[in-house]
């Protein structure tokens, strides 16, 4: 950033256009970064306003009033209240709905009171004749006694008006405020708070007062005297209201002159369709349907990439083994580094489907329809309307479902979704429960047409839920969280999605995903490899111990390898491990080389089967899944003379897998989203206890 | 004693002037203040939350808010 570009706040109410406009201002030149030491996301673009100059734009989260009642909306005021050079915005860009000007004038008139240059740029005016709406514009900019420009973001009209107006703005320099609620409320007693600081306009010292919020700049002395102000909190939140009262007050006396609505001529199709979607029998119809049309395609459609890019993968992988010498760096290439960015890139096309529905469905308005009907049961479970949504998408990835929450303003309510959502069924499991399945589950018919197995696929989906709610139920009732929680939901107008705003809403949070996610599952893939790899002595001579003993019995080259492969695992670091925490994992039934494919699907779920299969010394790029099957069902548990998969080991580990969280990638994302250890320790040792004790009780009772 | 919560669907009402100090900061600011004009659009399929058009803002409020709002009725 050089020293020379304007830098530029942009704001306004949630449902503007906020973020069609950021979008036009700055292209694709977007990056994510954060607040310092503030938990929450910032996200800014360099945007070209002329020939030589360039502004930086940094996107607020959306507000109806710098009065934050969430960690999103306190940010607002955080940046305003700046008063160092570096960080505090030049020009504040305020966008206001055309349709809705009076409520979103609020907040102009808040930032105005805060004596920085403004721009108000009117959002969708291109609904104006349509709505019957007529604006007196040089009246309404002499009235404000600003910058006002009307736009049609989506359509790209009236951007190079907005930049041209940020210049101008930003050269004049000079501000005023436009309510002065001082001597309309009580003289003296804003008279009084004016004295403290010469350095704060009084509107900046009441907003320190009345939201606890004060910058580094203010003195100690002068916080002291702020914090006298605070003794009557009675009179405090009085004035508050009368704030807003008065504010009101002076904007309907500004649009009685320069804001006309013909009603007459207002044609509209919103309460038709909230009939119809919020309706007690056709709104949850049509919710369910377009649920399994969301499920559905996460499945069918993501299916056809994530085959491709697997077989990619693979082929990248045996490429680079075949043109590369021999030896650790390119082991370390084609087991370690591009299986583990394969394993990142497989979830992008169900990141990029879960998203490119969740972005229409916001971008329409129809999820705040879907927040309505669902919040009075969400909220018997310590959850929100907005709790459904993760809830549903975990059932394909947990990683894009917990980037979900972030729509739920009451922490407390949001960290509930965010812990209860791995115990959603998601897809990295179906691959472990398919095995399990067909390997200890008759495959008959219940009742005449009922397939056990698909039973036992379909009782599993339902465990998932069912804990999930009473998890969250629990959490509920024990989680000691401070969150100031205050519902209300804005039922914005229905809209046609616009492809750019959803395009680049699918780019970010894949780009989120890859980069944040990513680094982790690479790296401990990396590790997995590593141990998987390396071994003592007995690893080393594997190929001589395999070669001696196994001579005279007339086996094939590939026998041999295969013998050499699981010699080599036995004795490998991991092979190690597996065998040290044997004892532990016993009375669930398993052994040691279950153990090994516990931890190695630590790193992902659906490495179980392919560890498995590398033990049970098949091929490890055989995908016949038969072969694997008759393998692991020929395994004898040498104590017993059965076999190793009996019907209580597999149910043991059906369980196990439901409830443990077996997921880097998750652990990384919750890591991110919470901004702290706690919680995704707190999930991890929760539920491999829950999963260790379930699986225990599931194991003894049935053997 | 009418409330926004008491209020059949589609009615309208006023909000009275009384009920300003139970009127949360945050609705107050998203146009719900006394005097205004405000509509019951449609309630919940389980009954909460209640979905209001005040002041040109359509917003679903929780029942629990809805009646700490007083309103003085019209009588048609």
């Amino acid at each position: 950033m050089s020293k020379n570009d304007i830098k530029v706040a942009l704001i306004g109410n949630p449902n503007t256009g906020k973020t069609s406009l950021f979008n036009q201002l700055t292209g694709l030149n977007q990056k994510v970064g954060n607040y310092p030491g503030i938990t929450v996301d910032k996200k800014e673009g360099k945007s070209k306003l002329s020939e030589t100059q360039n502004a930086i734009i940094t996107d607020l989260p959306g507000t109806y009033s710098i009065n934050p009642t969430s960690i999103d909306e306190s940010i607002v005021l955080k940046t305003l209240l700046k008063k160092d050079i570096k960080e505090s915005p030049d020009v504040i860009l305020v966008v206001a709905d055309v349709e809705n000007l009076k409520r979103n004038l609020l907040l102009f008139s808040q930032i105005k009171d805060l004596e920085i240059p403004t721009v108000l740029a009117i959002n969708m005016v291109d609904q104006m004749s349509r709505k019957g709406i007529s604006i007196d514009l040089s009246l309404l900019k002499e009235e404000l006694n600003t910058e006002v420009v009307l736009i049609s973001a989506r359509k790209n009209e009236g951007i190079n008006d907005v930049k041209e107006a940020i210049i101008r703005c930003h050269v004049a320099a000079k501000a005023s405020p436009l309510c002065g609620i001082n001597h309309q409320i009580d003289p003296d007693y804003f008279d009084k708070l004016k004295e403290i600081s010469p350095n704060f306009s009084m509107y900046e010292l009441w907003l320190m007062v009345t939201q606890n919020n004060y910058p580094e700049e203010i003195s100690s002395e002068e916080k002291q005297k702020l914090l006298d102000f605070k003794k009557d909190i009675t009179k405090l939140k009085k004035y508050q209201h009368k704030e807003t009262i008065y504010r009101y007050q002076e904007i309907n006396k500004i649009l009685k002159k320069t804001y006309i609505v013909d009603k007459s001529k207002a044609k509209d199709l919103r309460s038709k369709l909230d009939r119809f979607f919020t309706h007690k029998v056709f709104g949850y119809v049509f919710f369910v349907i377009l649920l399994l049309v969301i499920f559905q395609s996460i499945f069918d459609w993501a299916s056809i990439p994530m085959d491709f890019i697997d077989a990619m993968f693979a082929e990248i992988a045996d490429f680079t083994k075949d043109n590369l010498p021999e030896g650790v760096l390119t082991d370390l290439l084609t087991e370690g580094i591009i299986p583990g960015i394969g394993g990142v890139i497989i979830f992008i096309p169900q990141i990029a489907i879960l998203f490119l529905f969740i972005a229409i469905l916001e971008e329409t308005g129809y999820m705040s329809r879907v927040v309505f009907l669902m919040d009075k049961i969400m909220r018997r479970f310590g959850m929100n309307g907005k709790s459904i949504i993760p809830l549903i998408s975990g059932t394909a990835c947990a990683i894009p479902a917990i980037m979900a929450t972030r729509t739920i303003s009451s922490w407390k309510e949001r960290l509930i979704t965010i812990l209860v959502t791995p115990f959603t069924t998601c897809s990295a499991r179906l691959p472990v429960y398919a095995i399990l399945i067909a390997l200890v589950i008759p495959d008959k018919k219940v009742f005449g047409f009922l397939n056990l197995q698909g039973l036992v696929l379909l009782a599993l989906y339902a465990l998932g839920f069912a804990s999930a709610v009473l998890a969250a139920y629990i959490l509920h009732k024990t989680l000691d969280v401070k969150s100031k929680s205050f519902f209300v939901v804005e039922m914005p107008n229905y809209k046609l999605p616009s492809i750019k705003n959803v395009f680049y809403e699918v780019v970010e949070k894949t780009k989120a995903f890859v980069f944040g996610a990513g680094k982790i599952i690479l790296a401990l893939s990396i590790v997995l490899w590593f141990l998987a790899s390396n071994g003592g002595e007995k690893y080393n001579n594997a190929e001589k111990y395999v070669t001696e003993n196994f001579v005279n019995q007339g086996l094939s080259d590939d026998e041999i390898q295969q013998k050499i492969a699981s010699v080599k695992l036995e004795n490998s670091y991991i092979g190690v491990l597996g065998k040290s925490i044997e004892p532990v994992i016993k009375p669930l039934g398993y052994d040691w080389k279950i153990g090994i494919a516990l931890i190695t699907s630590f790193a992902a779920r659906e490495v179980f089967v392919g560890t498995l299969a590398t033990i049970y010394s098949v091929e490890a790029d055989d995908e016949d899944t038969t072969t694997i099957k008759q393998k692991m069902s020929s395994e004898i548990n040498p104590e017993t003379g059965n076999k190793r998969f009996n019907f209580p080991v597999g149910m043991s580990l059906m369980v196990f897998y439901a409830f443990a969280m077996q997921c880097m990638a998750t652990l990384a994302i919750v890591k991110r989203e919470t901004k702290s250890w706690k919680w995704p320790l707190i999930q991890l040792f929760g539920l491999a206890l829950l999963a260790y004790v379930s699986s225990f009780i599931t194991y003894q009772i049935l053997s | 004693m009418s409330t926004i919560a008491t209020l059949q669907k589609g009615e309208i009402g006023y909000i009275s002037e009384e009920s300003l100090d139970f009127i949360p900061l945050k609705l107050l600011e998203m146009g719900c203040l006394p005097g205004a004009e405000v509509q019951l659009v449609q309630i919940a399929p389980l009954k909460d939350p209640l979905y209001i058009c005040v002041n040109g803002s359509h917003l679903a409020i929780r029942k629990e808010t809805a009646s700490q709002i007083k309103i003085l009725k019209v009588s048609l």
